[in-house]
């Protein structure tokens, strides 16, 4: 069995994988990536519509072609790359990171690093996880696997579709499937307002007159063989009201309903999670619970845009590489999550320099205010024309504005939104 | 036609069905087994909670009871010589009020009038000692050190496999639709128009043995089905007891229970409804809520945030006591029916008491010198060292290749399930657990599909979940 040693791992080979692994090699420390599937670029090979790339490239590629500009950038360079290569298990040992890998190219292998940078991405939430009731026909797919099976390998899942949940990848696929002739009779959302964003309702629902269905809860599927129909009914004043529920006949459902960090491996080699992102805690330099292993992209927490997964994955190979030669922190603050903040990663700032924060509200609003405060007083304040749950926000605090917390012992700054 | 002929043909492979098949098996006879589905175990056997009861929940006046007691004690050997996952972990009673402990104590009287091996009275003390997840609000309550856990499905699919090298045929698909009476044989006719000739006839055909029995002109009765909803919790979650723990039985079942399943998930469940539809195996969120409520009564850390899925089951229900005889209105024709609860831990002395039975009525059994109780078993990379999969993969490097992450399951093991005949999406997820995890094959379908067609040559039109009408795609772009 071969084995093999680096300064750092980088598991994933997507995005975050692929900017991570650049910067780290950047620094001439040797590195490489474990990727399960037999090429690069992750969950972007099959994203063939555009708009990725605006404030990376600044201009609107498609996701094979995002993913292509980084192919090329680690083709150039000195990093291992194992494609095909599944991590089965990530344990420590003598202060390096053993990674228990298969391929069937390699074999079975050991990848021992001193820092392992953790960018597995996130996988959908299907249909048990939202608990939907009703038969099991065949029919159900969630929205990813979908367009794998559309974009990729060219099949055609079904013809009259209605879609669960207003997620992103949910609204691509709505306008997807009605460009290859399918009928998508409806988006059903349980939520008063879109859980994807705004250019995609507009874009993909709208220019389509694709009926969304706000404040709807599906209380079945039906079908004995292939599905048959769903039966969905209102949410009034906070209540299911079934004596208005109604039936969207249909052979297929699309589920579009949140993400989730993929954070097994991780949680199995003991790394602390986060339940509000189900992604790692992590400190001011994107380092979690475990010392050397980093976390960065849509394992880390979910990401609206690649853009930020490229810009959060760059921080984590820079802040991996810097613990590589002896940097630590020297003084970090506790970071919350206020009034109306579902989240902010990363859950510390270090006070000796600037911190971007990655926030989400969970309220939809005109016109509010992003406060910042470190024991009760107000630190900034900064206005936004619209905030909303599927926008992340991002704010960066400077050395002098945490000032005030670097003399406290056990300073807290706390985020809202009002 | 010239029908093929056989001496037994058993209608219906459940669990009742393939152990039936596997014991005929080791006799000098030609025994066909069918079954209306795509695959076996596609019944009543593949949605239940795959528990090997603890031989205190019944009587022992009931046939049932003594049916129970035979079949948990045969277990062992069956795993040893056919592989399928089991684990003898034991089984708790909790009783969370006064009321429930005087209930509990008949239980115990129950069990060690039964025999059953092991059985004991816990405090709470006790009780906390052995299952520290369950609520605080336990008093006290029952063990039964000898109850375990099966994995329905594998079961029987081993035995089937053991069958089959044992010269068993079966024959999936086959929906019958007659049976006749010609000179001393039954003439059975499939749907299809197959046909094959038996001189004795075995009806364990599940939800639809009462259909079956007039399709023979035998007993009227009426199996009605009684629907049982489950959630599924990824093994990742915290509420993972180390026994399957029971509430206190009521006089329609013995209640929802929490089972750590052999491949380390949580099941938890059963509901108990009466269904007109013997088909309608649908899921509803008030039953489903039910689950939830009554599982954290008996562990509070059970959270829907662990739910990967929800599914339910149709038990065959008939009268107080399971219907296991010799047809007394036709010839050569052995009744299995209404085989509910604890069918699954009865099935093995089903299978030596309907053998009995044939025996009775005139089939004449000599052993076959050659039997082979074992079955070989494929490795399952989740099993094997990093070294043991290194040597595998350099002889077929498809071990190398993770198709379900989830559940780490390789192309290798897929190909396996495929070459042994499990050709639907659901037939390949229960002999291998590829979909069966957190993802639910979100990732690992399309992988599936392609393989599939890949071995077996079919079309990506040809694909079903489990075959019928359960087609996956709508063509090609």
């Amino acid at each position: 069995m071969r084995e093999m040693s680096f300064d750092c791992v980088v598991i994933g080979g997507g995005a975050a994988g692929m900017a991570a692994a650049l910067e780290l090699e950047a620094r001439d420390l040797s590195v490489a990536i474990a990727e399960r599937e037999e090429r690069l670029g992750g969950i972007l090979t099959q994203c063939i519509h555009n708009g990725f790339g605006l404030i990376e490239f600044n201009e609107e590629l498609t996701g094979p072609e995002f993913a292509e500009r980084f192919e090329e950038r680690i083709g150039g360079r000195r990093i291992s790359v194992f494609c095909g290569c599944t991590v089965l298990d990530m344990v420590a040992d003598e202060g390096e990171q053993v990674l228990s890998c298969v391929s069937a190219k390699e074999g079975a292998l050991r990848l021992r690093s001193r820092a392992v940078i953790l960018a597995m991405g996130c996988r959908e939430r299907n249909r048990g996880n939202v608990r939907i009731p009703g038969s099991r026909p065949a029919g159900v797919f969630t929205a990813g696997l979908a367009q794998r099976l559309v974009n990729v390998e060219g099949y055609v899942p079904g013809r009259e579709v209605v879609i669960i949940g207003s997620g992103d990848i949910g609204l691509i696929m709505a306008r997807r499937m009605s460009w290859i002739g399918c009928k998508v009779h409806a988006v059903v959302e349980i939520l008063p307002y879109p859980s994807g964003l705004t250019r995609n309702i507009v874009q993909c629902l709208h220019d389509f007159d694709i009926p969304l269905y706000l404040s709807h809860l599906t209380t079945g599927i039906y079908g004995r063989d292939r599905v048959e129909g769903i039966e969905v009914a209102p949410i009034e004043n906070a209540a299911l009201m079934m004596g208005k529920a109604f039936k969207i006949p249909c052979d297929t459902v699309l589920l579009s309903v949140g993400l989730v960090p993929e954070n097994e491996l991780s949680r199995e080699a003991g790394v602390s999670i986060n339940p509000m992102t189900n992604g790692a805690w992590t400190d001011s330099t994107l380092m979690t619970s475990l010392p050397g292993i980093f976390a960065c992209g849509n394992v880390l927490h979910v990401h609206d845009l690649v853009d930020y997964v490229v810009e959060e994955a760059r921080r984590a190979g820079r802040c991996a590489a810097a613990w590589l030669e002896g940097a630590r922190p020297c003084r970090e603050a506790r970071v919350k999550a206020g009034s109306n903040v579902r989240y902010v990663v990363p859950a510390r700032v270090d006070t000796g320099r600037d911190n971007k924060l990655y926030l989400r509200t969970m309220i939809v609003k005109n016109d509010a205010i992003l406060e910042v405060r470190i024991d009760g007083k107000v630190l900034l304040s900064s206005r936004k024309n619209h905030v909303q749950p599927s926008e992340m926000l991002t704010l960066t605090l400077g050395k002098a504005q945490l000032a005030a917390a670097a003399e406290l012992p056990d300073a807290a700054v706390e985020i809202s939104i009002q | 036609m010239m029908a093929e002929s056989f001496e037994v043909a058993i209608v219906g492979a459940g669990v009742c069905g393939a152990n039936i098949a596997r014991r005929l098996s080791a006799y000098e006879i030609a025994v066909a087994l069918m079954d209306k589905e795509a695959d076996v175990s596609f019944g009543v056997s593949k949605a239940n909670s795959g528990i090997v009861h603890g031989g205190f929940h019944h009587n022992k006046k009931h046939l049932k009871a003594r049916l129970e007691i035979q079949g948990a004690m045969m277990f062992d050997r069956l795993k040893t010589e056919l592989g399928f996952p089991f684990v003898r972990c034991g089984i708790v009673v909790v009783a969370l009020h006064e009321d429930e402990m005087r209930a509990v104590e008949q239980l115990y009287a129950q069990g060690v009038d039964n025999g059953a091996i092991g059985i004991e009275m816990c405090s709470r003390e006790r009780m906390l000692e052995l299952e520290p997840k369950l609520s605080r609000d336990a008093l006290g309550g029952l063990y039964a050190p000898g109850g375990g856990i099966v994995e329905p499905y594998r079961f029987v699919f081993s035995l089937v496999e053991s069958a089959v090298k044992n010269g068993v045929s079966v024959f999936t698909g086959w929906d019958i639709v007659a049976a006749e009476r010609e000179g001393d044989a039954w003439i059975l006719h499939a749907a299809d128009g197959r046909q094959l000739r038996a001189r004795y006839a075995v009806n364990c055909a599940g939800l639809a043995a009462d259909e079956v029995s007039r399709m023979f002109g035998a007993e009227d009765f009426s199996i009605k089905g009684r629907k049982g909803e489950y959630y599924l919790l990824d093994k990742l979650t915290k509420a993972k007891p180390g026994r399957v723990v029971f509430p206190v039985p009521t006089s329609v079942s013995k209640g929802m229970l929490i089972v750590p399943t052999v491949e380390g998930t949580v099941l938890i469940g059963p509901t108990a409804s009466a269904v007109e539809d013997k088909e309608d195996a649908a899921t509803t969120r008030l039953q489903l809520e039910t689950i939830l409520r009554s599982a954290r009564n008996m562990i509070p850390d059970i959270s829907e945030a662990d739910v990967i899925t929800s599914f339910a089951g149709i038990r065959p229900t008939l009268g107080d006591d399971y219907y296991i005889d010799l047809s007394a209105k036709v010839p050569a024709l052995v009744q299995v029916a209404g085989i509910q609860s604890p069918g699954l831990t009865a099935s093995p002395a089903i299978g030596e008491y309907v053998k009995d039975l044939l025996k009775k009525a005139g089939l004449v059994l000599v052993e076959k010198a050659n039997w082979d109780p074992t079955v070989e078993r494929e490795s399952r990379a989740r099993d094997l060292s990093l070294f043991e999969l290194d040597e595998l993969i350099a002889r077929d490097p498809a071990y190398g290749e993770v198709v379900c992450r989830c559940e780490c399951v390789t192309e290798a093991e897929i190909v396996a399930a495929i070459r042994r005949g499990h050709t639907t999406l659901d037939g390949i997820k229960y002999y291998t657990r590829a979909q069966m995890g957190r993802c639910q094959g979100g990732f690992c379908t399309y992988k599936i599909v392609k393989i599939l067609m890949r071995e077996t040559g079919m079309s990506c039109d040809q694909i079903t979940k489990r075959g019928r009408a359960s087609t996956l795609l709508r063509g090609v772009l």
